[in-house]
């Protein structure tokens, strides 16, 4: 039976001068897979997922998303797919008060809202949704706070409310535990599990703990190139693999 | 598309004692009302003229603060769509014998032509290399102006009639001339007071202050920008055509950059990214422009000291160290 992915790359690469940064990548993520992209430092993870979001533009290779080609779609165009991406660097609004944050995702549904004649009162009507999405990261009780007052660790679960808004058929997390603590790594964990029921995610992420205890699938990239492909069992064991991290924090 | 995070000029003066959100709404309709009532009796103790000034340039900041403020892009040729404004306001009205609405529309669709031209060009760049490239289109324009024949290079354009209000009321009267401009300025501010409170409003905070996530959740950064340059220059081009019938002139010192940079400092002095911070702007410098006068060239000098002690001690500008003392959004 042919397996059934939501996403999938045909010999994706990109270099950057002369230097090939991501070669020749068959990614293939199956629709419902918590997906790990993992490898060392310069691995072209970073690049790989950029290629993926559409923020860099591939030297060769084709990107095939829910069956269709979006090898040349923007990176605004595929968030109207239902392909959405986070950032390493968390992304908020942080003038914006938090309900405003996960309100300007809801507003999406209204089209491009170029009406500048309009009241933003006509927004209230997202606000019951958007204080749901609030409820369900634990930030409902911020909702009037300025985004930019949050700790980093909420300002992350704000971020997730506000991909979550757009009721993407797959999320994109660029290293969602980067610089947090314990607690704030189990919290988070918590959530990405919890929205990623009826979802495809597929990850960056260093923290090879997290990486072991939230993923179904994990590859690992090395110089570029897909090194090994499986569950973190496989992918462990494998020597290429525990050769590529010596020294690297391999637990 | 770049990954760079460019520091737009919004982030850059980012308060360091954020307002409260969720503010009462009423707030800004009291200051308008206090504010409309202060204008309607200012004519009994200040010259109509120099008001009218004030509240030219008054527009114009706010025009400018509309693109700097709530869409975090450093225009530095604002001047053009001012300026160019006031020409075609002032050819129409002499030359053409248009009314002053028609004249003054003219205008606003001067501003509102050059803004989607120039606009289009620069916002395919980011931060120095967007204001830079406004600095140049502006720059052209300059000498275009002082080389076409309908602009009269140096004379510029003199004597511009005002008319008559849709053939009805006649402006030549200065105290009849203010209570227009200040219905046209206050229109001009309830307009940008809507903007940045609409649906529209929203998306562009949201861009000036993350443009990757902002595109991310699907919106086009690029034609929000545009958008917002070209109701900014609008709004700049009415300004300019008001100026041309209030001074009954239209010369090169409009469309001249020293008046993109001078629409900066009022913008920065009163603080930027605030409804009302403009509008202080424009009255302290153009106050001083006006009281100190008989300093001559040392008016650009005192100008000066105001601009770096501004940026040294309150980057917020007058209003925005108000606001935040007050923690209020004005």
């Amino acid at each position: 039976m042919p397996e059934d992915y939501i996403l999938a790359t045909e010999g994706l690469s990109k270099s950057f001068g002369g230097f090939n940064a991501v070669t020749d990548v068959d990614l293939k993520v199956r629709r419902g897979a918590i997906h790990a992209l993992i490898g060392p430092n310069g691995a072209g993870k970073t690049t790989c997922f950029n290629l993926l979001t559409k923020f860099l533009v591939p030297t060769a290779g084709r990107i095939q998303y829910n069956g269709r080609d979006i090898t040349r779609v923007s990176s605004a165009g595929i968030a109207q797919f239902g392909l959405v991406r986070s950032f390493q660097i968390s992304a908020v609004f942080p003038h914006l008060t938090v309900l405003e944050n996960v309100r300007v995702a809801l507003q999406r549904q209204r089209g491009f809202s170029f009406d500048f004649w309009r009241s933003e009162k006509v927004l209230r009507g997202y606000d019951a949704r958007a204080l749901e999405l609030l409820d369900e990261v634990g930030l409902a009780g911020d909702a009037d706070r300025n985004a930019s007052e949050l700790s980093y660790g909420r300002k992350r679960a704000l971020e997730l409310a506000t991909t979550l808004a757009l009721e993407p058929d797959m999320m994109l997390l660029d290293e969602p535990m980067a610089g947090m603590g314990h607690e704030d790594i189990d919290r988070i964990s918590t959530l990405i599990r919890k929205a990623a029921a009826g979802r495809t995610v597929l990850m960056v992420e260093h923290n090879l703990s997290v990486v072991a205890n939230l993923c179904d699938r994990i590859t690992v990239l090395a110089r570029g190139r897909i090194l090994a492909e499986g569950d973190y069992a496989t992918v462990s064991g494998d020597p290429r693999v525990i050769e590529a991290y010596i020294g690297a924090g391999h637990a | 598309m770049t990954m760079v995070q460019h520091i737009s000029p919004a982030q850059l003066a980012k308060p360091t004692n954020p307002p409260r959100a969720g503010l009462p709404a009423s707030l800004y309709g009291r200051l308008f009302i206090a504010l409309t009532a202060v204008l309607l009796v200012a004519p009994l103790a200040l010259y109509p003229m120099f008001l009218m000034t004030l509240l030219c340039f008054a527009l114009f900041a706010c025009a400018f603060n509309l693109l700097l403020g709530y869409g975090g892009l450093l225009s530095f040729g604002h001047a053009v769509y001012f300026g160019m404004a006031a020409y075609v306001t002032g050819h129409a009205a002499k030359v053409w014998g248009l009314g002053p609405e028609l004249s003054v529309l003219l205008g606003a669709l001067t501003g509102a032509g050059l803004g989607l031209a120039f606009g289009a060009l620069a916002i395919r760049r980011q931060g120095i290399y967007f204001s830079m490239i406004t600095l140049a289109l502006a720059q052209m324009a300059f000498f275009f102006c002082l080389q076409a024949t309908f602009t009269h290079g140096e004379d510029g354009i003199q004597a511009i009639p005002r008319g008559h209000l849709f053939g009805l009321i006649d402006l030549s009267d200065d105290r009849v001339l203010y209570y227009v401009v200040l219905a046209v300025f206050l229109a001009g501010l309830l307009g940008i007071f809507r903007i940045i409170h609409s649906p529209f409003g929203q998306v562009l905070k949201a861009i000036r202050e993350n443009e990757p996530r902002a595109i991310s959740l699907g919106y086009n950064a690029q034609r929000y920008k545009l958008a917002v340059f070209v109701l900014s220059s609008t709004i700049a081009g009415v300004a300019g055509g008001m100026k041309a019938l209030v001074f009954q002139l239209a010369t090169l010192t409009d469309v001249h950059w020293t008046m993109s940079g001078e629409v900066v400092l009022m913008t920065l002095v009163g603080g930027m990214g605030t409804v009302f911070g403009p509008i202080v702007g424009a009255a302290v410098i153009v106050t001083m422009q006006n009281y100190l006068a008989h300093l001559g060239a040392w008016v650009t000098v005192v100008q000066g000291a105001i601009f770096v002690a501004c940026v040294l001690l309150f980057r917020e500008g007058i209003v925005g160290v108000i606001a935040r003392h007050l923690r209020w959004r004005l």
